[in-house]
């Protein structure tokens, strides 16, 4: 351990509920993205499942909330290391478009894209089984357009680049594919509580 | 079935600079040799990292503190410093209110002391030097674009580069002693005698899409989300493509 002089840090709470490394950002949300903000309307949005699986299939914004609602409340954590406790997202259930498109026995990873064409890749185990959403309200308001609104991909339990803003769809794949960050030299996965930050983490 | 999934637009196809996995890894110890003061609330930390394997300007490391007890805070910070031989790297911290780690650099450290860091890490905001640059920064933004001003300068480069940058104050302008004919200033608050006091605007960005090189420019535009959110748009009303703005946004 390489102690810095004179550090000492914030002061610590037991079982704080943050990953290692990690700080509570509070009442701030940051915002991190590369690219531009698109402006993405609610009637320009569609979200689009392909791929590997049985019936390929496109919703639009009316479809989508069509699908039984489900909400995610709990807490997301960011690889440039903020966490944000006790958020509340509104949305639909991943598992609710995968049933309808059904993947193959084969399918074992997916490559999530925006609009923008931003890329990540997931193992199709971190999106199934209720830990994953298609995202359109935070705290009972429509997502903003700086958080990836109309829509974005919610996978908490992974850093939070997985969760990709302005979702545009999902390839189902037999293999793991890197993404825009993970080809940056993000890692494959990025399990907040195994700081799997980096590719070698 | 095996494909390769290709994306809907060209934002998203691979950084043009492969990053070494093997230095995001790997902690390092640094050591501060010099602290110096940029502005009242910047300051500019030199290290010695000896094995730093090196870096392109605009790429970025994390940087980590530990207590005595264990615990440990990391941050990510933009290189200031243009790649050289001399084994020494250059960051320039805003003192944070109420920041763990942009405190204990403004209130505690001096040269001497040693801090862990790893990287260079992510390729997308990198500037090798090979594309006409457009840098648009505000406040501590401008760091990772300094990096790129003095590799071009010290490399005597031809490539096409200007700088818009945008600060409170001439006193909060960071490294205002070193820009030259490349920059234009931008003041939000207050300004020298003669020059106007305004947020950055589409008559700032109009002359220079205007003048467009050869290949066209790369932008490059960092500070905090909201100069990022308004500059982004400027550049955009401006024409520039949207592929080829790259934006590092401080959360």
């Amino acid at each position: 351990m390489n102690v810095t002089r004179g550090f000492t840090g914030r002061p610590r709470v037991q079982n704080s509920g943050l990953p290692p490394g990690q700080y509570d950002a509070g009442d701030d949300w940051p915002v991190l993205s590369a690219e531009v903000t698109p402006d993405l309307t609610p009637g320009e949005w569609t979200f689009r499942v392909d791929g590997l699986v049985e019936e390929p299939r496109t919703w639009n914004w009316d479809e989508a909330h069509a699908l039984p609602g489900s909400v995610y409340a709990g807490d997301i954590h960011c690889v440039t290391s903020w966490s944000k406790f006790g958020v509340r997202f509104g949305g639909v259930s991943l598992d609710a478009f995968l049933s309808v498109v059904r993947p193959h026995a084969s399918a074992t990873h997916a490559v999530a894209y925006s609009h923008t064409g931003y890329t990540t890749n997931l193992p199709l185990a971190d999106l199934t089984g209720g830990r994953a959403w298609i995202a359109w309200e935070y705290d009972g308001q429509p997502l903003a357009p700086e958080h990836g609104g109309p829509a974005r991909l919610l996978v908490p339990h992974l850093y939070f680049w997985k969760s990709a803003k302005w979702i545009a769809g999902l390839r189902i794949l037999d293999h793991d594919e890197p993404g825009f960050w993970e080809q940056n030299g993000y890692h494959a996965r990025g399990n907040p509580w195994e700081e799997q930050r980096y590719s070698g983490d | 079935m095996t494909e390769t999934f290709t994306p809907p637009t060209r934002f998203a196809v691979p950084g043009r600079i492969a990053v070494s996995n093997q230095t995001a890894a790997v902690w390092q110890s640094a050591t501060i040799t010099e602290i110096r003061r940029e502005t009242p609330h910047a300051s500019t930390v030199r290290l010695a990292v000896p094995a730093w394997a090196g870096h392109l300007p605009g790429q970025h490391l994390m940087l980590r503190l530990t207590a005595e007890d264990g615990y440990a805070a990391q941050r990510h910070y933009s290189i200031a410093s243009a790649p050289d031989d001399s084994g020494h790297i250059e960051l320039t911290l805003d003192h944070v209110e109420g920041g763990e780690v942009s405190g204990w650099f403004h209130t505690v450290a001096r040269p001497g002391d040693r801090v862990e860091v790893r990287g260079p890490v992510s390729g997308f905001f990198a500037w090798p030097g090979d594309r006409p640059a457009l840098l648009i920064g505000a406040g501590s933004g401008v760091v990772p674009l300094m990096s790129m001003v003095r590799h071009h300068r010290a490399h005597g480069l031809d490539v096409p580069l200007r700088l818009l940058v945008s600060a409170r104050s001439p006193q909060e302008l960071i490294y205002a002693r070193e820009y030259g004919a490349e920059t234009t200033p931008v003041f939000t608050r207050s300004a020298p005698e003669g020059v106007p006091v305004g947020r950055m605007a589409a008559a700032h960005v109009a002359p220079l899409l205007a003048e467009q090189p050869n290949g066209g420019w790369e932008a490059y535009v960092c500070g905090s989300n909201g100069f990022a959110e308004h500059a982004s748009r400027l550049l955009v009303e401006a024409g520039q493509p949207v592929d080829r703005i790259r934006i590092e946004r401080f959360g």
